[in-house]
């Protein structure tokens, strides 16, 4: 299975999650398997609590996972690390640096030269077109430019694996379309293995090579979409229309489920 | 601006004029009139009006209080902040210290005087240790507070971009909790200014309150009053500038500038 081009990045085994709630104990994920292999777009997709966040938390390494281990590249994972950048939903800027000082922080962290650690600030900035933002605060900017700005902060760091927990969520539909629009070009130019967590079954099928549909109850991966369509994707295409049924399907056969 | 500097500065004014009427109609004798305190001013700082023991020394009464309000207040930052946020961030410690802080904190700064006396005997260390001490719960509580109401997120994303230890005190703690320690810094510093009013009772010889208190016993009342005029100015200036510096190193954030 193991394609030379692009081996695995990621291996979980057997990871589960369980939380105490009070006396009792929430089971949140169900012993999950899954591999990623380098450079893939992978959206995982599901009801409010299926367990996505939780997975995603476990691979960004601020959750631990009560059995199972996450490996990045065969090497199990022991916390945050800055292979792996996550960006937030509420964006989890640093209020006090400007947007330069942000993206540049993870270089600023394994001191670098100055001169390379300006040469890759400059060049994310470019990426995702803040140049004549880069001197202002968090608070003076847009939704979607501080979305811009955490994903750059990630790129800036040389993270193999970008982590995005509904980073869209919170836009509107005019921004969140150009951003998922910025966000596949960046994808293609950097080839970062990029896991998207999203609400959106459009979203998730415009994005992805592969669409994983998580259930609730415990939370598990029920099934596994691979989305071949042409890219850049037409929504209003039929194919894309037809995939977008299947995903939905499959989706909305939980929440009936899970209601009844 | 000019409408708003005319309004804030008239009714001072306003104040000044009904006090010298009442002084004038009632005939009173125990309270100076504005022009006998004018005068006291000028004699106070420049001298060359009455020539007593108070004449033109305003500066080293100032200088002496100065020395021992920031003193004391600059000892309390020292402790406080570096306190403040080791507690807030660090579990054992809070639970460690949490609750003799809670204890000792209802004890009103002026209840500590006696013993500061024995401690410090009679002098400026005895005001030192009160202005501490006044000083110095404002600031842990907010460094504690600001600390503890730092978005958790933060600390992920600072962790996940390789930021740890030390660092995360220097880089992220510190300046998340900034506005929080900068509001306990105002608050203390204006505790630091009544304290050392009780500070300076306990009998030193130099210092704004021993011209106050000296003025009561033995020189006419303009004196007291001229005293209180200097404190309230020291007081005044000094938070200027403390929101000056605030304004400056909180620009990034629109809510905490005034």
């Amino acid at each position: 299975m193991n394609d030379p081009a692009h081996p695995d990045i990621l291996t979980i085994r057997g990871v589960t999650k369980r939380f105490t709630v009070g006396d009792g104990e929430l089971e949140a994920l169900a012993p999950v398997d899954l591999t990623i292999p380098q450079g893939e777009f992978v959206c995982m997709i599901g009801a409010s609590g299926c367990g996505k966040s939780t997975l995603l938390r476990i691979i960004a390494g601020f959750e631990e996972p009560t059995t199972g281990d996450v490996a990045i590249y065969g090497n199990a994972i022991a916390g945050p690390g800055s292979d792996r950048g996550m960006v937030f939903q509420d964006y989890a800027l640093f209020p006090w640096m400007t947007v330069r000082e942000n993206i540049s922080f993870g270089p600023r962290q394994r001191q670098l030269p100055r001169e390379e650690i300006e040469r890759t600030t400059d060049e994310f900035i470019r990426m995702v077109g803040l140049e004549r933002f880069a001197d202002r605060y968090p608070n003076q900017l847009s939704g979607g430019m501080k979305q811009r700005v955490a994903i750059a902060r990630v790129l800036a760091n040389n993270a193999n694996i970008l982590l995005m927990d509904e980073p869209f969520g919170a836009l509107d539909a005019l921004t969140r379309e150009q951003l998922q629009h910025e966000l596949l070009q960046i994808w293609a130019r950097t080839g970062v293995t990029t896991i998207f967590v999203t609400h959106s079954v459009e979203e998730a099928v415009l994005l992805a090579d592969r669409v994983l549909v998580m259930s609730a109850g415990p939370g598990r991966i029920d099934s596994d979409f691979r989305i071949d369509l042409a890219r850049p994707r037409e929504v209003s295409s039929p194919e894309f229309n037809a995939m977008r049924r299947d995903v939905a399907r499959r989706l909305t056969s939980h929440l009936a489920l899970a209601r009844a | 601006m000019l409408r708003a500097f005319a309004l804030g500065a008239g009714f001072p004014i306003l104040l000044i004029l009904v006090w010298d009427r009442t002084v004038a109609i009632t005939g009173t004798r125990l309270i100076p009139s504005p022009y006998q305190v004018a005068v006291m001013m000028y004699d106070f700082t420049f001298g060359g009006v009455y020539d007593d023991a108070f004449s033109g020394t305003i500066l080293t009464h100032v200088w002496k209080s100065v020395q021992r309000v920031y003193g004391g207040f600059f000892l309390a930052a020292l402790i406080g902040i570096p306190l403040g946020m080791m507690i807030g961030r660090i579990k054992v410690l809070r639970q460690m210290l949490d609750p003799t802080i809670s204890l000792l904190r209802p004890i009103p700064v002026t209840a500590w005087l006696p013993l500061s006396m024995i401690f410090f005997g009679l002098g400026p260390n005895a005001a030192i240790f009160l202005v501490f001490l006044g000083a110095f719960y404002p600031i842990l509580l907010n460094t504690m507070f600001g600390v503890r109401s730092i978005d958790p997120r933060l600390f992920e994303a600072a962790s996940m971009l390789g930021c740890s230890g030390t660092g995360m005190f220097r880089q992220i703690v510190l300046p998340a909790s900034l506005p929080a320690i900068f509001s306990g810094l105002r608050i203390a510093h204006g505790f630091a200014w009544i304290l050392i009013v009780v500070g300076e009772m306990t009998g030193v010889p130099t210092g704004l309150v021993s011209v106050v208190m000296e003025g009561r016993t033995l020189s006419p009342t303009a004196l007291v009053i001229t005293g209180m005029i200097v404190i309230g100015a020291c007081g005044f200036i000094t938070d200027r500038i403390i929101v000056a510096i605030s304004n400056r190193l909180l620009s990034w954030s629109p809510q905490h500038r005034e």
